[in-house]
């Protein structure tokens, strides 16, 4: 057991090089960069994210991208909800093929629906605002919610519901106070997936936006293409894009593995 | 089990408004254009079924599609068995499970624009951690801008840094739900720990690893950002992906119709490999 785990550190390790290089590098000046190769930050500043803090084209790129990820996901959850229970609870007329035909849509290129989503968006003047952003991301994150939460669901006994009806609940009471709170983890799994794909998307959100909603990631590759010696400001701009993602993850870290492995199980 | 009810419809109304709202009319534009030719200012000539017949018959096409081909089919053959043999060797419990996954989630949590960044700094050839590592410690020439072979090795390590952890977190789900008896029973038998995994851990698995799978399939398959920030499909064409040459034609040349048309085979193609792969893995269970 012992011999085994050296499999897994090993692992994690290279999966840390990376990151570790991001991160210090954003601690090191303009100057140390790019005079030669150090392990170690030898003149350690702070002076990137200072930029990036008092830069309001900066901050607010963080902002933004943070307020389209939590409509999405808030959106996403709340009709994906009423959705999954349909289809765990229900056989209706075309169920399968509706099923089906949703989770096909994660299998389009997001490349294909880059200019027809500019120009959808434009048309019903939506361009440029979170919202067009946030629903643009519904597209494939409803289905993955939807999939999440019907595995959730479908271990849930109908009995629950059947008693509940009996007690004299009405559906509203029974979903919003009893059913919803069973399968907390699930909301749980689902919000961090819509989360996930929301927040490392770029290629929607990208012609989407301009100026008003502009997000992090494309702030990110404005300064890294015009300015490209300034990789100490963008490796801090990228170090700061991982904390979210990190946080939210501590939340869910006991259902990952479960979540993951939701569907057809 | 389930009941027949047709007002469940009122339940599946606003997902199916939106996502249809996000996935219907931007397919009939793409549609649209695929049949006609524009010179701009909005004025559309009729072109019927001309340019699929040039993008089947255009040599770039095939050559991307090749290459698409050959960058999907090394992340799986790499990815599918190591993420295996990581979970395999994961402990089932204990205080470290959590901090693992934790860990071995964190990658697929990164923009996926700054994941090229990132790796793109890891590997300048002198400044860069990796970069520096190969050239300098171990000797070996190593620029990924000028070797299309350095090229390919750097952006499959990304893939394989990027997306293992997907695989490694469903196969782990799936040992998990694997109840102790079995490995007793195994063990009374003297099973050996092939026999283990192949007669027990396998099958247990099989479900999860059909959507690890389909997952990397549909996501390396069309997979764009990441390769483009780290070689912009370079050196040459040596790293142009289908979907980095769909955006050159379409936003780079502004040519909407071959653009368009190319998508749907594009589209098709992903559909046909996902169904035939799921009709592969799925058989026995009908049998």
């Amino acid at each position: 057991m012992q011999k085994r785990s050296i499999v897994p550190v090993i692992y994690i390790l290279f999966l840390m090089l990376p990151i570790y290089w991001l991160v210090a590098m954003s601690f090191k000046t303009t100057n140390e960069i790019l005079s030669g190769f150090s392990l170690f930050p030898q003149t350690f500043t702070l002076e990137n994210y200072t930029t990036i803090f008092t830069d309001p084209t900066w901050y607010w790129g963080y902002i933004n991208s943070i307020l389209y990820v939590t409509i999405n996901t808030v959106i996403s959850v709340a009709v994906a909800l009423p959705a999954a229970y349909a289809f765990s609870r229900y056989r209706f007329l075309g169920d399968k093929q509706l099923f089906f035909w949703l989770l096909t849509n994660r299998m389009a290129p997001a490349a294909v629906f880059a200019l027809p989503f500019f120009q959808l968006y434009s048309a019903v003047g939506l361009f440029d605002t979170h919202l067009a952003v946030a629903l643009a991301h519904c597209l494939f994150n409803i289905p993955l919610a939807v999939w999440i939460l019907e595995g959730f669901m479908g271990g849930i006994p109908k009995e629950l519901d059947e008693t509940a009806y009996v007690d004299g609940y009405s559906f509203p009471r029974f979903f919003a106070t009893i059913f919803i709170p069973s399968i907390k983890a699930g909301v749980g799994v689902a919000a961090f997936f819509c989360f996930m794909f929301s927040w490392v998307d770029l290629l929607l959100p990208k012609p989407l936006t301009a100026v008003a909603a502009k997000l992090i990631a494309a702030t990110m590759t404005k300064t890294a293409s015009s300015a490209g010696y300034e990789l100490g400001l963008l490796a801090a701009a990228g170090t700061l894009t991982i904390i979210p993602g990190a946080i939210v993850i501590w939340f869910v870290r006991n259902y990952i593995a479960k979540g993951f492995a939701m569907g057809r199980v | 089990m389930k009941t027949e009810n047709q007002k469940a419809w009122f339940f599946v109304l606003p997902v199916l408004i939106l996502v249809a709202f996000n996935a219907l009319i931007p397919m009939m534009t793409v549609v649209n254009y695929s049949v006609q030719e524009t010179f701009g200012d909005n004025v559309f000539f009729w072109q019927g079924l001309d340019w699929f017949e040039q993008i089947l018959r255009s040599d770039r096409f095939h050559a991307a599609l090749g290459r698409q081909f050959l960058f999907t089919f090394l992340i799986l053959i790499i990815e599918v068995p190591l993420g295996i043999a990581i979970a395999l060797s994961m402990p089932r419990q204990g205080f470290w499970v959590p901090v693992c996954l934790v860990l071995m989630a964190l990658p697929m949590l990164i923009p996926w624009n700054v994941v090229g960044a990132m790796w793109n700094i890891f590997t300048l050839p002198d400044i860069g951690l990796l970069g520096y590592f190969l050239n300098h410690v171990l000797g070996i020439t190593y620029d990924m801008t000028q070797n299309p072979f350095a090229a390919w090795v750097t952006i499959i390590t990304m893939d394989v840094w990027h997306w293992t952890s997907l695989v490694v977190l469903l196969a782990y789900a799936g040992l998990v739900s694997i109840p102790d008896a079995y490995y007793q029973a195994a063990k009374i038998d003297g099973a050996s720990n092939w026999a283990v995994f192949r007669f027990i851990q396998l099958p247990k698995m099989k479900t999860v690893l059909t959507i690890a799978i389909l997952l990397r399939f549909m996501d390396s398959f069309n997979i764009y950002t990441e390769p483009f920030v780290l070689t912009g499909g370079g050196p040459g064409n040596s790293t142009t992906l289908l979907s980095i040459d769909l955006v050159k034609i379409a936003l780079g040349q502004f040519d909407l119709g071959p653009a368009a048309a190319m998508s749907l085979i594009y589209f098709a193609i992903t559909l046909l490999v996902s169904w035939l792969f799921y009709t592969l893995m799925t058989k026995d269970d009908l049998n």
